[in-house]
């Protein structure tokens, strides 16, 4: 001890920030929001700090804290980040920031609004930060709650209601979490059993679950592949997402589909696929075949809409195929591309949700044949716009180029044929993309839209902030692959170890 | 033989100050009653701390009528916490309905039979702590005097607690004539010995008798009727306290008097479970009353219980003694609401607790805590509860586990839709709701406990491992 608890100061910063607003009288809007911006900041700032104070050449988890919490459950509030959770911390950090300016425009009970948005955000990051199972699933759930009070009070009502959008989401969550949790105590009761000792913590769970059966690896497997499947919107458990996401305010639009969804990935890897290596591999070609199911069908799922949240709901339920196609190829490659494929999605999709944000906002429709020209009246809104369409259908020199090729070479390796059907899924998903772009932004402008006010001043942080990043990332992917790779490598040596030591593969 | 009569002390200085509280209340002027409702809630504190105390006194008492072990202990103190929260929560409820004298030495009594209920050592010191508090419970049930709903409720408890009891009855007379014993560890003996169909039968109509009082499917009709009619504090107290005593006796005679009997029990018990959390949750889902929402929900809560005493190994009953504890904060902070809003309204409906988040953030805040900890939703109590729970049956029964969590999360959409119209609605009458300070306070308990035994379980934890150990010991 004695070191700044780095990790703490991070996961804390939002929650002070809550516990501040609620003292704050509820008049007081500006207050309540430079609050807000604060305690996301300081948030972000260390986070930044603790990406780049990483020391890649030693690897493992690092800036460990750990306090005992629950003796017979053998749980430790065990904080630590290593190179698989480094970058998605660091992404919610970065949302959780530039949703607080994407919602700077909240008039309608913004001292609600904020505090819900902070424990939020909390409640995600927490997921990436601990390195114990139990810790991790109770902020796992925390965040059901918040989400659904956000979208029925401050979603919007189009295609579905909002009621239905916040049902539907929060009730496909839960069920997942029900197998999750059937499969994690189970879990917890063997691995007990096997050890002789209580213990919560990945490695320990890890460590014990080599003495489990092939059989139990395997349905406990296919328990948590439910679960951490239906969060990341895994076809076919993925209809809550356009819905869901259409229904949400922008900055829980942002958050869900940005980090939200990644704790299904960052699940399956650090939990199902870590713990669980003989299951995984028993699994491993439906999550590919799902995976491609997902690419494919979404894409054509997203041509087909008018509604822009719609389009980017699908395409991020369908850019998630990809993500489960890499995990499922089992090798080093295909997890570090299926890390920095969620951190450069969650980047786009919150641009992108972010934009639409303001667009909708200014303009009151998202129906796409009812816009047009808009380049004209709000060009900074439509660089951003593009921007995110460009990353979306993974144009080279943005962020996602890399790693969606990284993600081709690990499944092309390992599976061929299927590969080729998500290679061409691209093609469906620049289609999608720029006709949005073109139908929405460009042609001649409208008089109606005369009138709008382009983003300023505060409105334009999540531009900036999302745009550099998606910049930046995409000239220099070191930045993002080398600390990947500190967490993959070893991840993927375990678990090969694993595998072997069983003898059947 | 000497007896130690300081193991008797808070049953003894409960029963004193229930008398007290009556007597005074019929000397004392009208308008000075009003003393009285403190000496209760000063009493329970007092005999709460008696209680614990006495943790590290242990004994037996009477040649095994009265047992005072740790698990008995650890029940005391929950009914104790229930009937403190009760009696402070409802002071402002009782003065709109009738006298305090009255109701609060009733509800002292009822709280003195759950305390002999745990710690019963055979089947008629049982059944004597079971009819004390049954009968005073009645007594509560009709305690609003002039509304027709509550006195129906009342006759209704009296006939269904008359027939339960007489099951019960016929069946501790067939368990005794067969085993030539009431005390629950000799009955146990005869049941290892020799299992005859009668005795089965005996012990199958104790099961149903106590399986009414925690309003287990199929013999739960009662509940919610009762529960909406009755005056709001008693429901809560009812569905708290009562049910939890229930389990203390009811695990007792599980694990001293079946475990001969124990492959006949437990698929019946795990199925019995099952059908009482799918029937409770499901029926929950239409309900637009508050407090039959509540009572349903209950059911549901009960068959989660049940879950612990599946398998009545240690941990199962770990898991019982957990969930019954943060049970009663959650009951009893969600009924408290729907009480003080009853006090400040005149309503039970849920569409007009519309805006409640804005005319009483706090209220709506607890109310929205306490469901979701019945939910299992982490970081509330009721997620360790269930994990405890469920851990010691994942093994044998993971169907079970299955139907459990699953049902939970469905759970959460009837809690959901009475969120939505808290929060979402703009109130139709938009004045706050004052709170009066001891039901902040009740509610400040309620809250602050549910979060904390969830945040951090492990002290609680460690305590009722230390309980649940003892209650192998006999």
């Amino acid at each position: 001890m004695g070191e700044f608890p780095l990790l703490l100061a991070i996961l804390l910063a939002p929650v002070a920030a809550a516990l501040v607003l609620s003292f704050i009288p509820k008049e007081e809007k500006l207050l309540i929001k430079c609050i807000a911006a604060a305690g996301t900041f300081t948030s972000m700032a260390l986070a930044f700090y603790t990406y780049f104070s990483y020391d890649t050449s030693q690897g493992g988890v690092q800036f460990v804290q750990r306090i005992p919490w629950i003796e017979d459950l053998g749980v430790t509030f065990y904080l630590g980040v290593d190179g698989v959770s480094l970058p998605l911390m660091l992404l919610i950090s970065i949302l959780g920031f530039s949703a607080v300016f994407a919602s700077w425009n909240v008039d309608n009970r913004p001292r609600d609004f904020f505090i819900l948005l902070c424990l939020l955000i909390t409640g995600v990051m927490g997921t990436f930060v601990t390195q114990d199972l139990f810790i991790f699933l109770l902020f796992y759930e925390v965040v059901v709650i918040p989400i659904y009070i956000l979208i029925i009070i401050w979603g919007s009502t189009k295609r579905v209601t909002k009621e239905y959008a916040g049902m539907k989401l929060t009730i496909y969550l839960l069920i997942g979490s029900a197998f999750l949790l059937v499969g994690v105590i189970a879990l917890f009761v063997k691995a007990k059993g096997i050890a002789g000792a209580p213990d919560m913590s990945f490695a320990g769970l890890a460590q014990a679950a080599k003495g489990l059966s092939e059989f139990d690896q395997i349905w406990m497997f296919a328990v948590m592949l439910f679960g951490f499947g239906s969060l990341i919107s895994m076809w076919p458990f993925h209809s809550w997402s356009p819905d869901g996401y259409a229904g949400a305010p922008t900055a829980v639009s942002m958050i869900h589909a940005g980090v939200l969804k990644k704790i299904g990935g960052y699940g399956l890897i650090r939990i199902a696929l870590y713990v669980l290596p003989v299951g995984a591999k028993f699994w491993a070609p439906v999550m590919a075949v799902l995976g491609v199911c997902g690419v494919v069908y979404a894409a054509m799922a997203a041509l087909a809409q008018k509604d822009l949240k719609y389009i980017v709901g699908y395409s991020s339920v369908s850019h998630m195929g990809y993500v489960m196609l890499a995990v499922g190829s089992l090798s080093v490659i295909g997890l570090n591309g299926a890390i920095a494929y969620m951190f450069a999605h969650g980047i786009m999709a919150a641009l992108f949700f972010s934009m639409i944000g303001f667009i909708y906002e200014k303009t009151h429709t998202r129906w796409i044949p009812d816009l047009g020209g808009l380049h004209r009246q709000v060009p900074k809104i439509s660089v951003g716009f593009m921007l995110a369409a460009l990353a979306t259908l993974g144009l080279p020199g943005l962020i996602s180029f890399i790693p969606e090729f990284t993600i081709f070479i690990a499944a092309f390796h390992q599976y061929g044929g299927l590969a080729v059907a998500a290679i061409a899924g691209v093609i469906v998903t620049a289609l999608y993309a720029l006709r949005a772009g073109a139908y929405a932004l460009f042609g001649p402008p409208r008089e109606e839209y005369d009138h709008l006010q382009d983003i300023r001043g505060p409105e334009l942080v999540p531009l900036v902030v999302l745009g550099t990043v998606l910049i930046v990332g995409g000239l220099l992917p070191s930045l993002l692959f080398n600390v990947i790779n500190c967490g993959t490598i070893p991840l993927m040596a375990e678990i090969n170890a694993a595998l072997q030591i069983g003898g059947k593969f | 033989m000497s007896v130690d009569l300081s193991l008797l002390n808070p049953e003894i200085t409960l029963a004193t100050l229930a008398i007290a509280v009556l007597i005074l209340g019929l000397i004392i002027p009208k308008h000075a009653r009003y003393g009285l409702s403190w000496l209760s809630i000063l009493g329970v504190l007092g005999v709460l701390g008696l209680t614990l105390a006495g943790w590290e006194n242990q004994g037996t008492l009477y040649e095994g009528l009265f047992i005072v072990d740790q698990y008995a202990i650890f029940f005391k103190v929950t009914f104790l916490v229930a009937a403190f929260l009760v009696a402070l929560g409802s002071q402002r409820y009782v003065d709109r309905i009738g006298d305090q004298c009255e109701y609060y030495s009733m509800l002292l009594f009822a709280t003195l039979g759950m305390l002999v209920m745990a710690s019963a050592g055979d089947f008629i010191t049982l059944y004597l702590g079971l009819e004390l508090m049954t009968i005073a419970f009645i007594i509560l049930v009709c305690f609003k005097r002039t509304d027709a709903r509550s006195v129906e409720a009342g006759i209704k408890y009296i006939l269904l607690a008359g027939m339960s009891s007489a099951v019960l009855l016929y069946g501790l007379s067939l368990v005794y004539g067969l085993s030539g014993s009431v005390l629950i560890p000799e009955v146990g003996r005869a049941v290892a010995q020799d299992l005859s169909p009668a005795l089965l039968l005996g012990l199958v109509m104790l099961v149903a008798g106590l399986g009414f009082k925690i309003s287990a499917v199929p013999f739960h009709m009662w509940a919610p009727d009762i529960y909406e009619g009755a005056p709001t504090p008693i429901t809560a107290f009812l569905a708290a306290g009562s049910k939890a005593a229930s389990f203390a006796v009811l695990l007792r005679i599980f694990v001293a008097a079946l475990p001969g009997a124990w492959a006949y029990w437990t698929t019946l018990v795990a199925v019995l479970a099952a059908v009482t959390i799918i029937v409770g949750n499901l029926v929950a889902i239409p309900q637009t009353n508050i407090k039959r929402l509540l009572a349903y929900s209950s059911i549901a809560q009960a068959g989660y219980i049940l879950v612990g005493l599946v398998t009545a190994s240690e941990a199962g009953i770990k898991g019982v003694m957990f969930y019954a504890f943060l049970y009663v904060f959650a009951t009893i902070g969600a009924f408290t609401v729907a009480s003080y809003f009853y006090t400040a309204t005149g309503s039970d409906e849920i569409k007009d607790y519309a805006g409640l988040s804005q005319r009483s953030p706090f209220m709506a805040a607890v109310m929205v805590i306490c469901m979701l900890s019945m939910a299992g939703i982490p970081p509330l109590a009721g997620f360790v509860g269930k994990f405890y729970l469920f851990a010691a049956v994942v093994d044998d029964y993971l169907w079970l586990a299955f139907i459990g969590l699953i049902m939970s999360m469905v759970s959460v959409y009837y809690y959901l839709k009475v969120t939505l119209v808290m929060y979402r609605d703009d109130p139709a009458d938009d004045t706050p709701i004052k709170l009066s300070s001891p039901v902040a306070v009740t509610l400040l308990i309620t809250m602050v406990a549910t979060l904390l035994i969830g945040i951090y379980p492990g002290p609680l934890s460690e305590v009722v491992n230390a309980a649940a150990h003892t209650f192998f010991l006999h």
